[in-house]
């Protein structure tokens, strides 16, 4: 291959400066122009797109690298995600923030505790039939809101969990991947945005995702999410912000993500599956569930996703990542055939 | 899933020494003096806090601080009665997004000052919307929590 683009977090493996460093020879990257982003995979993704784009090579792979067995618990590292002068000394980590996140959510749009743990129910019943997901069991509503509490208003069944996880994707200009397989998957269009960096800046409940989902629907030509995406796969390492993702694409209105989910729109066999892999509330290799959710998208549409494949036709599948406190940078990924 | 293969452990300290810069010294220099410092945009005619060298939505330098008051509303709480790495203080604790009267964002900052002993304690008192006011500690070193924290005014 002619370029190799990875993401890998130098506190999110294992503590060592230099991540790749001990993953790039098996990501066969010596001698070659290889290069790393720091954070959410799906920006590494867009990163090898431009490379192949750019015209200057033919293929590239992508690597998303997280050994969270190794490392000390997500919050110890989130913590540090922080500047030291202001929010540090307050303690902010990411479940801090997404519990002040929760509750704004709450109160102003009336979503329900039922609601946000009806989220892990549906995601964790999915990942029942996912062999790569790391949490496997068959939950209530009730498992989740008798789960211990770990910030309120966030109970532990709501937080994702510390996960193992490397994607290595293949991707080729066209001529090539005609090539190298009968059945490929394309490129369609993708988007991100970042928003300010300081929590109370920024409106939590008005993040940047629907700018990163306007850019990447622009690029794809979809003027019509709700009908044009076949499967999303999205982030949620909090399972409320499955809700609120789902309006900042375009599923639903504002204030709307409770009733859309109760609508059962977002199940296996809803009008628009949300997260048929069970999400990350299943599984949660911090940095390279980004490129996990865009590997799974491909799967449905090659009709390779094993019992977890959907029954209707996948032609068109959304991807998403996020990285930061309280959603502060997204990307968005459409692939399709 | 059973490992066949051994491992260690490793801690590893990395001891920074951070620079402050003029704008957050400004507002550290306040705090020692009682006096939360922000810092106004002349552009969008907003105010922020803590006071910061340019305006996070036009980017205009902000080159003077503005003193910023000492009341405002609880627009979000999170709570916890365990220890978490970073945590300021012993359990437990309410961390709270308050926007101060006069300001456009929100500060992030503990509450206190009632009884936290439970959950349903700290939820009789702490809700959206009550209005809080900065608590200072005596003795003021330059630190975000030189404010002890912000309490109900009742």
């Amino acid at each position: 291959m002619g370029t190799v683009i990875s993401a890998s977090s130098d506190v999110f493996h294992g503590g060592i400066s230099c991540a790749n460093s001990y993953y790039w020879d098996a990501g066969a990257a010596f001698l070659k122009n290889a290069s790393r982003q720091d954070g959410e995979s799906l920006f590494a993704f867009s990163y090898a797109i431009m490379r192949i784009l750019s015209g200057s090579y033919d293929s590239a792979l992508v690597l998303g690298v997280c050994k969270g067995s190794e490392n000390p618990e997500n919050d110890m590292l989130t913590h540090f995600f922080t500047d030291p002068f202001y929010q540090r000394q307050i303690g902010l980590n990411e479940t801090i923030a997404a519990a002040l996140q929760k509750r704004e959510y709450m109160d102003r749009y009336g979503i329900t505790e039922e609601q946000c743990a009806g989220v892990v129910v549906k995601n964790l019943g999915n990942a029942l039939r996912n062999p790569y997901a790391h949490i496997k069991k068959k939950v209530e509503i009730d498992d989740v809101l008798a789960s211990e509490v770990v910030m309120d208003p966030l109970r532990s069944m709501e937080c994702a969990p510390k996960s193992e996880g490397i994607i290595a994707m293949l991707l080729a200009k066209e001529d090539l991947a005609k090539k190298l397989t009968d059945k490929p998957v394309w490129f369609k269009g993708y988007g991100s945005s970042i928003d300010k960096f300081y929590l109370g800046d920024r409106d939590l409940l008005d993040g940047q995702l629907k700018t990163a989902a306007m850019r990447a629907y622009d690029v794809a030509g979809i003027t019509d999410p709700k009908k044009e995406i076949d499967v999303a796969e999205i982030c949620e390492p909090y399972a409320f912000q499955e809700l609120l993702w789902y309006e900042d694409l375009g599923f639903c209105e504002r204030g709307e993500g409770g009733k859309f989910f109760d609508s059962g729109a977002t199940k296996i066999d809803g009008k628009i599956p949300v997260n048929p892999s069970g999400g990350v509330i299943a599984n949660n290799p911090y940095v390279s569930r980004g490129l996990y959710r865009l590997a799974e998208g491909f799967l449905q549409i090659r009709g390779q996703a094993g019992e977890r494949q959907l029954d209707t036709k996948v032609t068109t599948a959304l991807a998403h990542g996020t990285h930061g406190f309280a959603g502060q940078c997204h990307a968005v990924a459409i692939i399709g055939n | 899933m059973s490992k066949d293969f051994n491992t260690f452990n490793n801690v590893v300290r990395l001891p920074h020494k951070y620079a402050a810069g003029a704008t957050f010294t400004k507002f550290y220099n306040g705090l020692k003096k009682g006096i939360i410092y922000g810092s106004s945009c002349s552009s969008c005619e907003k105010v922020f806090i803590p006071a910061r060298s340019f305006c996070p939505g036009c980017l205009t330098n902000l080159d003077e601080v503005v003193e910023i008051a000492q009341e405002g509303e609880v627009i979000s709480w999170a709570f916890s009665d365990k220890e978490f790495f970073g945590m300021p203080g012993k359990p437990p604790v309410i961390i709270a997004l308050i926007k101060l009267d006069g300001t456009d964002c929100n500060f992030l900052h503990l509450l206190g000052g009632m009884e936290t002993k439970d959950l349903d304690a700290v939820k009789s008192v702490v809700k959206t919307g009550i209005r809080v006011k900065a608590v200072w500690n005596d003795e003021k070193n330059g630190h975000m929590l030189d404010i002890k924290y912000f309490k109900p005014v009742s």
